[in-house]
């Protein structure tokens, strides 16, 4: 398949899935994703797949864990109460080390909140979410095509690692049609899943499990986990840089935000501030280093993002103090437009100068 | 483009967003989405650029389609300066209130029920923006047309062909 389709962020992530050789999904509705599993209760049985609307998400995240505990391809998608229903069982799936892949289509909080789009669940995604010392791999797409490669590297990273990683989407990715393209992939090879409980005959059996009452040795496992985790911020951290090569002040920003300040940098530009864009595609593991790097040169950062100053902590965290950070923030369901973010630029701008 | 839930606006804009990517531009179509009733108001922007596009949100846009009143009095104080305002004249009784736009009228709603079902209004008035704009071509709207519609809509096409076509002559006047 190589013309491009025309569709939404949500049909993407179910047919990106598909081609990745997901063949489970189960899930349980809430907006604005519901097109993700609409799109998968016909689409998984044209493949010989298996779609389950479950009782709850809290019943949907324990049969990812099943699927991905006999060694399947898993996904369950949902948005942001729905995400947080399931964090027990994220932080199960952690501890027994097993692949899936969770889409959150972020929508307003804290509780019920709204359905309109918002990156509040930052910390929930690359913090923990659950209880426990485990991480989830984050990847963060800012348009379609990236949701469509993200979610086909998502599901290969999550095999590699043995762990969850969650596509960090907003309800504007989600609703939101650009032209796409599948991409052939070429097949990566991955040790056989010789740990999944597929039956003991003729083998040792396998037992996959989150219950260790030994302290010695939890505390063995919590080390393996945590080693695994400096691996991904070792060799998985993608990150986009724009036009940050003149740059006298950086906009760090991921998803949704990401392309509205790349519109307001256009405005900018024409108006001869030269402004560049920091953009984490991962946001487990964060780009720190390119933060680092790019407080030597610049004084000023400004960090827009669709909650209340979230990834702000990690941008900080990369800056060190060389820099100064700033940030400007919607909430609620508002997205913040390009003027505002040309706005924001001008008045500390402004700031130097007096 | 904007108008009351049903009548067609998310409808017309995929139309044109297909037709943008037959014509290998890039393009982004995003809905007003939210707690929506039966009659309420709907919307979609449409983005159609030879750059990589950045924000799918325009704060002002260059052209606008407008199926009811709320639509204009809402979205015409930010349209850009010298940008198109179609106005679905059927329905829309109040008046544009600047001058500094081009602005046309096109009796959506009667032309449609003339050639048979007041449900294409829609496409008239995306023949009218076709026939101003030309930002893309007549066969790749028809193409898209055949697309959306699918195999299960497919008695549908003739007359929304016909309806596109008369609001290109609309739009040409």
């Amino acid at each position: 398949m190589d013309e491009k389709v025309l569709i939404t962020g949500n049909e993407a992530i179910g047919e990106a899935a598909i081609q990745a050789g997901c063949r489970f999904f189960f899930g349980y509705p809430i907006t604005p994703q519901n097109k993700v599993p609409e799109y998968l209760s016909y689409r998984l049985p044209q493949v010989g797949g298996c779609f389950v609307q479950a009782e709850s998400e809290i019943a949907a995240i324990y049969m990812v864990f099943g699927a991905a505990g006999a060694g399947a391809r898993v996904l369950t998608s949902s948005s942001s109460p729905g995400i947080s229903l399931k964090q027990e069982g994220i932080s199960y799936i952690a501890a027994a080390e097993l692949p899936c892949v969770i889409v959150n289509v972020m929508r307003a909080g804290p509780g019920l909140g709204g359905i309109l789009p918002s990156q509040s669940d930052y910390f929930q995604a690359t913090k923990g979410g659950g209880h426990g010392d485990y991480h989830l791999l984050a990847l963060a797409p800012s348009t379609i095509q990236e949701t469509v490669d993200l979610m086909m590297d998502a599901f290969d990273l999550a095999d590699k690692y043995r762990n969850p990683v969650i596509v960090l989407a907003d309800g504007c990715i989600g609703q939101m049609m650009e032209p796409v393209e599948f991409k052939e992939r070429p097949s990566e090879v991955f040790p056989p899943k010789d740990w999944a409980v597929t039956g003991a005959k003729n083998r040792p059996r396998n037992l996959l499990k989150s219950l260790y009452l030994d302290p010695e040795k939890l505390e063995q496992h919590n080390l393996k986990l945590h080693k695994k985790y400096l691996e991904m911020a070792k060799n998985e951290v993608r990150v986009e840089t724009y036009l940050t090569e003149d740059a006298d002040i950086i906009i760090a920003a991921y998803g949704t935000v990401a392309r509205i300040s790349r519109t307001a940098i256009k405005i900018l530009r024409k108006k001869g501030i030269k402004v560049g864009m920091v953009r984490p595609i991962t946001v487990f593991p964060f780009p720190y280093e390119t933060f680092a790097e790019i407080s030597e040169k610049v004084d000023n950062i400004l960090v827009v993002e669709m909650s209340l100053g979230q990834m702000v902590e990690d941008v900080k965290l990369g800056v060190c103090g060389r820099a100064n950070v700033h940030f400007y923030g919607r909430v609620g369901g508002m997205v913040p437009t390009y003027d505002e973010i040309v706005r924001e630029i001008e008045k500390i701008r402004r700031s130097q100068v007096s | 483009m904007a108008g009351f839930g049903g009548q067609g606006v998310l409808f017309i804009g995929r139309l044109l967003a297909h037709a943008a990517m037959k014509e290998g531009r890039n393009v982004t179509w995003i809905p007003s989405y939210g707690p929506a009733m039966r009659g309420g108001t709907a919307n979609c922007t449409v983005v159609i650029s030879d750059e990589v596009i950045g924000s799918p949100v325009i704060t002002s846009p260059h052209s606008l389609i407008v199926m009811n009143n709320p639509s204009l009095d809402a979205f015409e104080p930010r349209l850009k300066t010298g940008g198109l305002l179609i106005v679905n004249s059927s329905l829309v009784t109040h008046e544009a209130k600047r001058n500094d736009i081009t602005v046309v009228k096109a009796p959506a709603n009667k032309i449609a029920f003339e050639i048979g079902s007041d449900r294409v209004a829609n496409m008239v008035l995306l023949g009218a923006y076709s026939a101003c704009t030309k930002v893309v071509t007549k066969e790749n709207i028809l193409e898209a047309l055949k697309k959306v519609l699918g195999e299960k809509k497919k008695h549908l096409f003739e007359i929304n062909k016909t309806a596109f076509e008369k609001g290109l002559e609309t739009g040409n006047l």
